[in-house]
Protein backbone atom coordinates (compact mmCIF):
# COMPACT_ATOMS: atom_id res chain seq x y z
CA UNK A 1 0.00 0.00 0.00
CA UNK A 2 0.81 3.77 -0.91
CA UNK A 3 1.46 5.61 1.99
CA UNK A 4 0.32 9.02 0.44
CA UNK A 5 0.10 10.97 3.67
CA UNK A 6 0.46 14.13 2.14
CA UNK A 7 -2.20 15.98 3.71
CA UNK A 8 -4.06 19.54 2.89
CA UNK A 9 -2.29 22.56 4.72
CA UNK A 10 -4.46 24.30 7.25
CA UNK A 11 -5.18 27.02 5.19
CA UNK A 12 -6.80 24.72 2.82
CA UNK A 13 -8.55 23.17 5.37
CA UNK A 14 -10.11 26.13 6.76
CA UNK A 15 -10.88 27.32 3.22
CA UNK A 16 -12.52 24.53 2.56
CA UNK A 17 -14.75 23.80 5.51
CA UNK A 18 -15.58 27.39 5.77
CA UNK A 19 -16.73 27.44 1.99
CA UNK A 20 -18.67 24.06 2.95
CA UNK A 21 -20.21 25.47 6.11
CA UNK A 22 -21.09 28.76 4.14
CA UNK A 23 -22.61 27.34 0.89
CA UNK A 24 -24.96 25.19 2.74
CA UNK A 25 -26.01 28.10 5.17
CA UNK A 26 -27.28 30.04 2.57
CA UNK A 27 -28.41 27.26 0.46
CA UNK A 28 -30.50 25.89 2.81
CA UNK A 29 -31.51 29.69 3.72
CA UNK A 30 -32.34 30.07 0.03
CA UNK A 31 -35.10 27.06 -0.14
CA UNK A 32 -36.54 28.31 3.30
CA UNK A 33 -36.81 32.01 2.59
CA UNK A 34 -38.87 31.49 -0.71
CA UNK A 35 -41.88 30.35 0.62
CA UNK A 36 -42.29 32.47 3.30
CA UNK A 37 -44.98 35.27 3.39
CA UNK A 38 -44.06 38.53 2.84
CA UNK A 39 -42.92 40.06 6.56
CA UNK A 40 -40.23 42.41 8.21
CA UNK A 41 -38.53 38.78 8.96
CA UNK A 42 -38.57 37.98 5.35
CA UNK A 43 -37.13 40.78 4.27
CA UNK A 44 -34.48 40.88 6.93
CA UNK A 45 -34.05 37.05 5.72
CA UNK A 46 -33.20 37.98 2.13
CA UNK A 47 -30.94 40.41 2.96
CA UNK A 48 -29.20 38.32 5.12
CA UNK A 49 -29.08 35.53 2.74
CA UNK A 50 -27.72 38.33 0.18
CA UNK A 51 -24.90 39.11 2.60
CA UNK A 52 -24.42 35.55 2.75
CA UNK A 53 -23.95 35.28 -0.62
CA UNK A 54 -21.42 38.44 -1.17
CA UNK A 55 -19.49 36.89 1.99
CA UNK A 56 -19.19 33.49 -0.06
CA UNK A 57 -18.32 35.09 -3.46
CA UNK A 58 -15.44 36.83 -1.85
CA UNK A 59 -14.63 34.01 0.29
CA UNK A 60 -14.18 32.30 -3.35
CA UNK A 61 -12.09 34.60 -5.10
CA UNK A 62 -9.87 34.35 -1.98
CA UNK A 63 -9.79 30.76 -2.03
CA UNK A 64 -9.12 30.81 -6.01
CA UNK A 65 -6.24 33.11 -5.51
CA UNK A 66 -5.08 30.81 -2.96
CA UNK A 67 -5.33 27.63 -5.12
CA UNK A 68 -3.68 29.51 -8.04
CA UNK A 69 -0.12 29.69 -5.88
CA UNK A 70 -0.51 26.36 -3.81
CA UNK A 71 -0.79 22.89 -5.25
CA UNK A 72 -2.89 20.44 -3.40
CA UNK A 73 -1.35 17.34 -2.00
CA UNK A 74 -0.47 14.68 -5.13
CA UNK A 75 -3.88 12.66 -5.75
CA UNK A 76 -4.12 8.91 -3.00
CA UNK A 77 -3.55 5.97 -6.11
CA UNK A 78 -7.10 5.49 -7.63
CA UNK A 79 -8.22 3.97 -11.20
CA UNK A 80 -7.61 6.79 -13.14
CA UNK A 81 -11.57 7.31 -14.07
CA UNK A 82 -12.16 8.03 -10.33
CA UNK A 83 -9.30 10.37 -10.46
CA UNK A 84 -10.49 12.07 -13.55
CA UNK A 85 -14.07 11.98 -12.25
CA UNK A 86 -12.88 13.84 -8.88
CA UNK A 87 -10.93 16.09 -11.10
CA UNK A 88 -14.07 16.81 -12.97
CA UNK A 89 -16.65 17.51 -10.15
CA UNK A 90 -13.84 20.03 -8.56
CA UNK A 91 -13.38 22.17 -11.43
CA UNK A 92 -17.71 21.92 -11.57
CA UNK A 93 -17.43 22.76 -7.79
CA UNK A 94 -15.12 26.04 -8.33
CA UNK A 95 -17.44 26.92 -11.29
CA UNK A 96 -20.13 26.76 -9.13
CA UNK A 97 -19.17 28.46 -6.59
CA UNK A 98 -18.84 31.71 -8.58
CA UNK A 99 -21.83 30.95 -10.76
CA UNK A 100 -24.48 30.85 -7.95
CA UNK A 101 -23.52 34.01 -6.09
CA UNK A 102 -23.42 35.38 -9.28
CA UNK A 103 -26.55 35.04 -10.71
CA UNK A 104 -28.11 35.49 -7.19
CA UNK A 105 -26.47 39.33 -7.64
CA UNK A 106 -27.90 39.65 -11.20
CA UNK A 107 -31.41 38.05 -10.08
CA UNK A 108 -31.97 40.51 -7.37
CA UNK A 109 -30.58 43.33 -9.67
CA UNK A 110 -33.55 42.16 -12.65
CA UNK A 111 -35.65 42.21 -9.88
CA UNK A 112 -35.02 45.92 -8.93
CA UNK A 113 -33.58 44.95 -5.21
CA UNK A 114 -30.41 46.38 -5.45
CA UNK A 115 -27.65 44.15 -3.06
CA UNK A 116 -26.73 46.30 0.01
CA UNK A 117 -24.01 44.73 1.91
CA UNK A 118 -24.44 44.63 5.69
CA UNK A 119 -26.62 47.37 4.83
CA UNK A 120 -23.87 50.07 4.30
CA UNK A 121 -22.46 48.96 1.25
CA UNK A 122 -24.08 49.01 -1.72
CA UNK A 123 -23.60 46.38 -4.86
CA UNK A 124 -23.57 48.13 -8.43
CA UNK A 125 -26.84 46.83 -10.07
CA UNK A 126 -24.91 45.66 -13.34
CA UNK A 127 -28.26 45.00 -15.13
CA UNK A 128 -31.67 47.16 -14.79
CA UNK A 129 -34.91 46.29 -13.67
CA UNK A 130 -36.79 43.23 -15.92
CA UNK A 131 -39.17 41.26 -14.12
CA UNK A 132 -38.94 38.22 -17.04
CA UNK A 133 -35.14 38.67 -17.25
CA UNK A 134 -34.95 38.38 -12.94
CA UNK A 135 -37.65 35.55 -13.21
CA UNK A 136 -34.96 33.27 -15.71
CA UNK A 137 -32.40 33.77 -13.26
CA UNK A 138 -33.97 33.06 -10.18
CA UNK A 139 -34.71 29.89 -12.57
CA UNK A 140 -30.79 29.54 -13.07
CA UNK A 141 -30.04 30.45 -9.38
CA UNK A 142 -31.91 27.47 -8.20
CA UNK A 143 -31.06 24.72 -11.02
CA UNK A 144 -27.22 25.74 -10.10
CA UNK A 145 -28.61 25.24 -6.88
CA UNK A 146 -29.58 21.86 -7.30
CA UNK A 147 -26.71 20.67 -9.72
CA UNK A 148 -24.47 22.32 -6.62
CA UNK A 149 -26.41 20.18 -4.39
CA UNK A 150 -26.02 16.88 -6.64
CA UNK A 151 -22.20 17.14 -7.02
CA UNK A 152 -21.93 18.31 -3.63
CA UNK A 153 -23.39 14.77 -2.92
CA UNK A 154 -20.89 12.93 -4.81
CA UNK A 155 -18.29 14.68 -3.74
CA UNK A 156 -18.78 13.77 0.05
CA UNK A 157 -20.21 10.28 -1.10
CA UNK A 158 -17.18 9.40 -3.26
CA UNK A 159 -14.42 11.20 0.15
CA UNK A 160 -16.89 8.71 2.27
CA UNK A 161 -16.41 5.44 -0.23
CA UNK A 162 -12.93 6.02 -0.09
CA UNK A 163 -12.36 5.97 4.08
CA UNK A 164 -14.43 3.40 4.76
CA UNK A 165 -14.38 1.10 1.94
CA UNK A 166 -11.21 1.86 0.14
CA UNK A 167 -9.66 2.71 3.77
CA UNK A 168 -7.01 5.31 2.41
CA UNK A 169 -6.34 9.39 3.27
CA UNK A 170 -8.84 10.81 0.71
CA UNK A 171 -11.09 12.03 3.51
CA UNK A 172 -8.65 12.37 6.27
CA UNK A 173 -6.31 14.49 4.28
CA UNK A 174 -8.89 17.45 4.46
CA UNK A 175 -10.23 16.47 7.97
CA UNK A 176 -8.83 19.12 10.78
CA UNK A 177 -6.17 18.06 12.95
CA UNK A 178 -3.28 16.12 12.68
CA UNK A 179 -3.28 12.45 12.31
CA UNK B 1 -60.24 106.89 -41.25
CA UNK B 2 -57.87 104.30 -42.30
CA UNK B 3 -55.33 105.48 -39.97
CA UNK B 4 -57.47 105.75 -37.31
CA UNK B 5 -59.27 101.96 -37.57
CA UNK B 6 -55.77 100.52 -37.73
CA UNK B 7 -54.64 102.56 -35.13
CA UNK B 8 -57.85 101.17 -32.99
CA UNK B 9 -57.07 97.47 -34.30
CA UNK B 10 -53.33 98.32 -32.80
CA UNK B 11 -54.64 99.26 -29.64
CA UNK B 12 -57.19 96.56 -29.75
CA UNK B 13 -54.94 94.10 -30.50
CA UNK B 14 -52.23 95.46 -27.57
CA UNK B 15 -54.98 95.40 -25.10
CA UNK B 16 -56.27 91.85 -25.90
CA UNK B 17 -52.35 90.89 -26.02
CA UNK B 18 -52.18 91.56 -22.23
CA UNK B 19 -53.59 88.61 -20.33
CA UNK B 20 -52.34 86.13 -22.75
CA UNK B 21 -49.01 87.39 -21.57
CA UNK B 22 -49.88 85.71 -17.86
CA UNK B 23 -49.67 82.18 -18.91
CA UNK B 24 -52.12 80.20 -16.57
CA UNK B 25 -51.01 76.68 -16.59
CA UNK B 26 -54.45 74.53 -16.06
CA UNK B 27 -55.00 71.62 -18.03
CA UNK B 28 -52.76 68.46 -16.42
CA UNK B 29 -51.69 66.17 -18.83
CA UNK B 30 -52.55 62.71 -16.88
CA UNK B 31 -50.12 60.77 -19.31
CA UNK B 32 -47.10 62.67 -18.73
CA UNK B 33 -47.95 63.25 -14.85
CA UNK B 34 -46.42 60.38 -12.16
CA UNK B 35 -45.84 60.49 -8.37
CA UNK B 36 -42.89 58.32 -8.01
CA UNK B 37 -41.46 57.61 -4.44
CA UNK B 38 -38.60 55.72 -3.02
CA UNK B 39 -38.38 53.45 0.38
CA UNK B 40 -36.29 51.76 1.93
CA UNK B 41 -35.72 48.56 2.95
CA UNK B 42 -33.10 46.79 4.93
CA UNK B 43 -31.27 49.99 3.86
CA UNK B 44 -31.81 49.09 0.57
CA UNK B 45 -33.55 51.62 -1.43
CA UNK B 46 -36.34 50.67 -3.58
CA UNK B 47 -38.46 52.44 -6.32
CA UNK B 48 -42.55 52.44 -7.23
CA UNK B 49 -44.53 54.82 -8.30
CA UNK B 50 -48.60 56.28 -8.66
CA UNK B 51 -50.63 57.15 -11.24
CA UNK B 52 -52.73 59.99 -10.50
CA UNK B 53 -56.34 59.92 -11.47
CA UNK B 54 -57.31 63.49 -11.15
CA UNK B 55 -55.41 66.31 -10.68
CA UNK B 56 -56.27 70.33 -11.39
CA UNK B 57 -53.92 72.51 -11.35
CA UNK B 58 -54.01 76.60 -12.24
CA UNK B 59 -50.87 77.73 -11.84
CA UNK B 60 -49.33 81.61 -13.07
CA UNK B 61 -45.51 81.90 -12.79
CA UNK B 62 -46.05 85.41 -12.54
CA UNK B 63 -48.66 85.00 -9.81
CA UNK B 64 -48.01 82.22 -7.71
CA UNK B 65 -49.54 83.10 -4.74
CA UNK B 66 -53.02 82.61 -6.67
CA UNK B 67 -52.18 79.33 -7.41
CA UNK B 68 -53.95 76.13 -6.78
CA UNK B 69 -53.43 72.47 -6.99
CA UNK B 70 -55.09 69.36 -5.93
CA UNK B 71 -53.87 66.12 -6.88
CA UNK B 72 -56.04 62.82 -6.24
CA UNK B 73 -54.08 59.63 -6.19
CA UNK B 74 -55.58 55.64 -6.82
CA UNK B 75 -53.85 54.06 -4.57
CA UNK B 76 -54.47 51.08 -6.25
CA UNK B 77 -52.44 51.97 -9.15
CA UNK B 78 -49.33 51.71 -7.02
CA UNK B 79 -45.91 49.66 -7.92
CA UNK B 80 -44.24 49.28 -5.07
CA UNK B 81 -41.19 47.58 -6.95
CA UNK B 82 -42.38 43.89 -7.16
CA UNK B 83 -46.26 42.26 -7.17
CA UNK B 84 -45.85 40.99 -3.66
CA UNK B 85 -45.32 44.45 -2.50
CA UNK B 86 -48.02 45.68 -4.33
CA UNK B 87 -50.64 42.86 -2.40
CA UNK B 88 -48.98 43.69 0.39
CA UNK B 89 -49.60 47.39 0.77
CA UNK B 90 -53.16 47.37 -0.25
CA UNK B 91 -53.76 45.89 2.77
CA UNK B 92 -55.06 46.98 6.44
CA UNK B 93 -51.81 47.71 7.74
CA UNK B 94 -50.65 49.97 4.67
CA UNK B 95 -53.08 51.71 3.04
CA UNK B 96 -56.61 49.60 3.24
CA UNK B 97 -56.92 50.23 -0.17
CA UNK B 98 -60.74 48.93 0.10
CA UNK B 99 -61.53 51.46 2.67
CA UNK B 100 -59.34 54.44 1.31
CA UNK B 101 -58.62 54.22 -2.09
CA UNK B 102 -57.39 57.48 -2.98
CA UNK B 103 -54.77 59.89 -1.12
CA UNK B 104 -55.39 63.34 -1.79
CA UNK B 105 -54.03 66.50 -1.77
CA UNK B 106 -55.29 70.09 -1.62
CA UNK B 107 -53.04 73.42 -1.60
CA UNK B 108 -53.35 75.84 0.26
CA UNK B 109 -51.00 78.55 -0.38
CA UNK B 110 -48.11 78.44 -3.20
CA UNK B 111 -44.89 81.44 -2.49
CA UNK B 112 -42.13 82.17 -4.64
CA UNK B 113 -38.68 81.29 -3.47
CA UNK B 114 -37.33 82.96 -6.32
CA UNK B 115 -35.07 81.21 -9.45
CA UNK B 116 -37.94 79.38 -10.43
CA UNK B 117 -38.44 78.05 -6.98
CA UNK B 118 -41.90 77.69 -5.26
CA UNK B 119 -43.08 75.70 -2.23
CA UNK B 120 -46.32 74.36 -2.04
CA UNK B 121 -48.12 74.09 1.43
CA UNK B 122 -51.90 72.24 2.16
CA UNK B 123 -53.62 69.37 3.58
CA UNK B 124 -52.25 65.76 2.60
CA UNK B 125 -55.21 62.88 3.53
CA UNK B 126 -53.95 59.38 3.13
CA UNK B 127 -55.69 56.67 5.18
CA UNK B 128 -58.35 58.36 6.40
CA UNK B 129 -55.72 60.76 8.22
CA UNK B 130 -55.53 64.84 7.35
CA UNK B 131 -52.35 66.57 8.00
CA UNK B 132 -50.24 69.72 6.65
CA UNK B 133 -47.91 69.17 3.77
CA UNK B 134 -45.63 71.58 2.26
CA UNK B 135 -42.98 70.13 -0.60
CA UNK B 136 -40.60 72.81 -2.99
CA UNK B 137 -41.19 72.48 -6.08
CA UNK B 138 -39.73 74.18 -9.70
CA UNK B 139 -41.11 75.46 -12.52
CA UNK B 140 -40.10 74.79 -16.05
CA UNK B 141 -41.69 75.97 -19.26
CA UNK B 142 -41.65 73.42 -22.09
CA UNK B 143 -43.07 74.80 -25.27
CA UNK B 144 -46.71 75.34 -24.30
CA UNK B 145 -46.39 73.09 -21.05
CA UNK B 146 -45.28 73.78 -17.62
CA UNK B 147 -43.21 71.38 -16.19
CA UNK B 148 -43.47 71.11 -12.26
CA UNK B 149 -40.86 68.97 -10.48
CA UNK B 150 -40.94 68.38 -6.22
CA UNK B 151 -40.13 65.82 -3.68
CA UNK B 152 -40.71 65.53 -0.02
CA UNK B 153 -40.03 63.36 2.82
CA UNK B 154 -43.26 61.99 4.20
CA UNK B 155 -43.35 59.91 7.08
CA UNK B 156 -45.29 56.88 6.73
CA UNK B 157 -46.15 56.42 10.37
CA UNK B 158 -47.40 59.64 10.58
CA UNK B 159 -50.46 58.06 8.10
CA UNK B 160 -50.01 54.70 9.97
CA UNK B 161 -49.08 53.48 6.83
CA UNK B 162 -47.00 50.00 7.72
CA UNK B 163 -49.20 48.95 11.01
CA UNK B 164 -48.38 46.24 13.45
CA UNK B 165 -45.14 44.32 12.42
CA UNK B 166 -44.50 46.94 9.78
CA UNK B 167 -44.97 49.26 12.66
CA UNK B 168 -41.04 49.13 13.28
CA UNK B 169 -38.42 51.17 11.31
CA UNK B 170 -35.60 48.57 11.69
CA UNK B 171 -36.65 46.73 8.63
CA UNK B 172 -39.04 49.43 6.43
CA UNK B 173 -37.61 53.02 7.11
CA UNK B 174 -40.12 55.57 8.05
CA UNK B 175 -38.87 58.05 5.87
CA UNK B 176 -40.66 57.81 2.09
CA UNK B 177 -39.00 60.00 -0.15
CA UNK B 178 -42.11 61.35 -2.76
CA UNK B 179 -40.98 62.86 -6.43
CA UNK B 180 -44.13 64.12 -8.07
CA UNK B 181 -44.04 65.33 -11.70
CA UNK B 182 -46.60 67.35 -13.03
CA UNK B 183 -47.18 68.38 -16.77
CA UNK B 184 -49.99 71.00 -16.99
CA UNK B 185 -50.77 72.47 -20.36
CA UNK B 186 -51.07 76.79 -20.93
CA UNK B 187 -54.72 77.76 -20.87
CA UNK B 188 -54.77 78.61 -24.61
CA UNK B 189 -52.57 75.69 -25.95
CA UNK B 190 -55.43 73.77 -24.03
CA UNK B 191 -58.59 75.24 -26.06
CA UNK B 192 -56.92 73.80 -29.31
Amino acid sequence: MNHSTDRYSSTAKALHWLMALGLFGALGVGFYMTGLPLSPQKLQIYSWHKWAGVSLFLLVLLRFAWRLGHRPPAPVPMPAWQRLAAEGVHHLLYLLMFAIPLTGWLMSSAKGFQTVYFGVLPIPDLIGKDPDLGNLLKTVHVSLNFLLLALVAAHAGAALKHHFLDRDATLRRMLPGRS
Amino acid sequence: MIKQTLGAAALAAAVFALPAQAVEFNAVQADKTQIAFTYKQMNVPVDGKFRTSAASIAFDPAKPQAARASLEIDLASIDAGSQEANDEVASKLWFNTKAFPKATFVSNSVKALGNNRFEVTGKLSIKGKTLDATAPFTFKQEGTNGVFDGAFVLKRADYAIGEGMWADFGTVANEIQIKFHVVAAAAAAAKK
